[in-house]
């Protein structure tokens, strides 16, 4: 199981975000993506989940091995913590929510609503979710966004369990987590000015002003 | 799946799901009805069919916009396509709950409705019948229609534009089958075509709308 990226161009709305990436992450592996706000580490993760196809190249992975979460939390406000997570265990077909909750210490938060939850303890539980998912390679996008330092902390020690377990994970952030086995990728070096993607790109209007 | 249909359903009828919306538009539009249209009582006999039917597809289409709205808003339709469950799956659950919560909801207020609009007693298994075979392409139609207009703020007017004309098939089918069972002519062939209209949306909107989908989540 492992993760490999071949020269793809990454879209988002048309316009061609990054091109020519390419790296490959082992199983036990972690690679942290660097960059400032809008070199498309979004897009990158989005492309890696398969939410947007890339424009060119490849990216291999074993089917339905990827687990991914965004910006966005996606619960369910009017649900309680143990009914989210339990939704998502019979979407993936997942043997209980013990491990989840006890990895993002919800176990006092399971019957409250998740709308009434802080942001931080949504945050957890939308962390939990993917333990839950018992995908091997997780794909998460700022994956840290309103978690205090303890819980930083519980969030590293649950990727690095991850980890031990012969997973692997992808994760935009600008904190530093702490992974013994992390490698960053800074992913500045593959972003390009917004441009449209194949197909406008040979008007010469559009593409000499925008490069 | 049945995970997914369970929680819409759930969500449908806790605090703030909308499990009432089309039912009670449909109640207030047909009550007023008679009361717009006039004491002439022959008149609201005749139109009655028409008028449960229009009423129906009206409430329908009111809360077509939250099939997908409210999971595209707060991350879970990201989530959903990324699962194991195929995004067809995922529409054909969604306009299975949005059936069970708001199509069925409106059969089984269509009788009461017609005592006051007095339709004749024996269009009554008509009418129920032709709501009942009908109401489900009503869903699978806004399905897709939703799924088209999932990124949009305020896309309610586009969707009703798209979807309306989509929705004259079964307008027509329906309404004509109540209509001759109300007048007590045979309406087998009607509602044998509604039928049809059905099965053909509910075989082939799952997958369209799962196409508009993967499209706007890009």
């Amino acid at each position: 199981m492992s993760l490999r990226v071949d020269t793809i161009t990454c879209t988002r709305g048309g316009l061609t975000v990054l091109s020519g990436v390419s790296f490959s992450v082992a199983p036990g592996e972690a690679l942290i993506l660097r960059g400032p706000n809008g070199a498309g580490k979004t897009t990158l993760l989005r492309t890696l989940a398969g939410l947007t196809p890339p424009a060119e190249g490849r990216v291999d992975a074993a089917p339905d091995s990827i687990a991914y979460a965004g910006h966005a939390d996606g619960l369910k406000a009017q649900l309680t913590v143990a009914e989210n997570l339990t939704f998502w265990t019979g979407v993936f077909a997942a043997d209980g929510i013990a491990r989840a909750v006890e990895a993002f210490d919800l176990t006092d938060l399971l019957d409250r609503r998740a709308g009434n939850l802080s942001a931080g303890q949504k945050r957890r539980l939308s962390l939990a979710r993917l333990l839950v998912t018992g995908r091997p390679i997780w794909c998460l996008d700022e994956p840290t966004v309103s978690l205090d330092t303890e819980n930083v902390a519980r969030f590293a020690r649950a990727v690095e369990a991850h980890l031990a377990g012969g997973g692997l994970a992808v994760i935009a952030t600008h904190i530093d987590l702490g992974l013994p086995t992390a490698r960053s990728l800074d992913v500045t070096p593959f972003t390009r000015r917004a441009r449209p993607a194949s197909g406008a790109s040979d008007d010469p209007f559009l593409s000499e002003g925008a490069l | 799946m049945i995970e997914l249909l369970v929680r819409d359903l759930r969500l449908a009828i806790r605090a703030g799901g909308g499990f009432g919306l089309g039912l009670a538009f449909f109640l207030i539009a047909t009550i007023l009805m008679p009361f717009g249209i006039g004491p002439e009582t022959g008149m609201i006999t005749i139109i009655a069919p028409g008028i449960l039917w229009i009423g129906a597809l009206l409430a329908c289409l009111l809360s077509l916009d939250r099939i997908f709205a409210l999971d595209w808003e707060d991350g879970s339709l990201e989530l959903l396509a990324t699962s194991p469950l195929p995004l067809e799956a995922v529409a054909g659950v969604k306009a299975l709950a949005h059936w069970l919560t708001t199509g069925l909801p409106l059969v089984a207020a269509a009788p009461v409705l017609a005592v006051l609009l007095n339709l004749p007693p024996q269009g009554f298994p008509w009418l129920l019948a032709s709501l009942a075979v009908g109401t489900p392409a009503l869903s699978a139609i806004g399905t897709f229609g939703a799924a088209l207009t999932v990124g949009l703020k305020r896309g309610g007017l586009l969707l009703s534009l798209l979807v309306v004309p989509l929705y004259v098939p079964t307008l027509l089918f329906g309404a004509e089958a109540a209509r001759r069972g109300a007048e007590g002519l045979d309406a087998a062939t009607p509602l044998v075509l509604l039928a049809g209209i059905t099965f053909a949306t509910a075989a082939t909107m799952p997958f369209a709308a799962a196409a508009a989908l993967r499209v706007n989540l890009r």
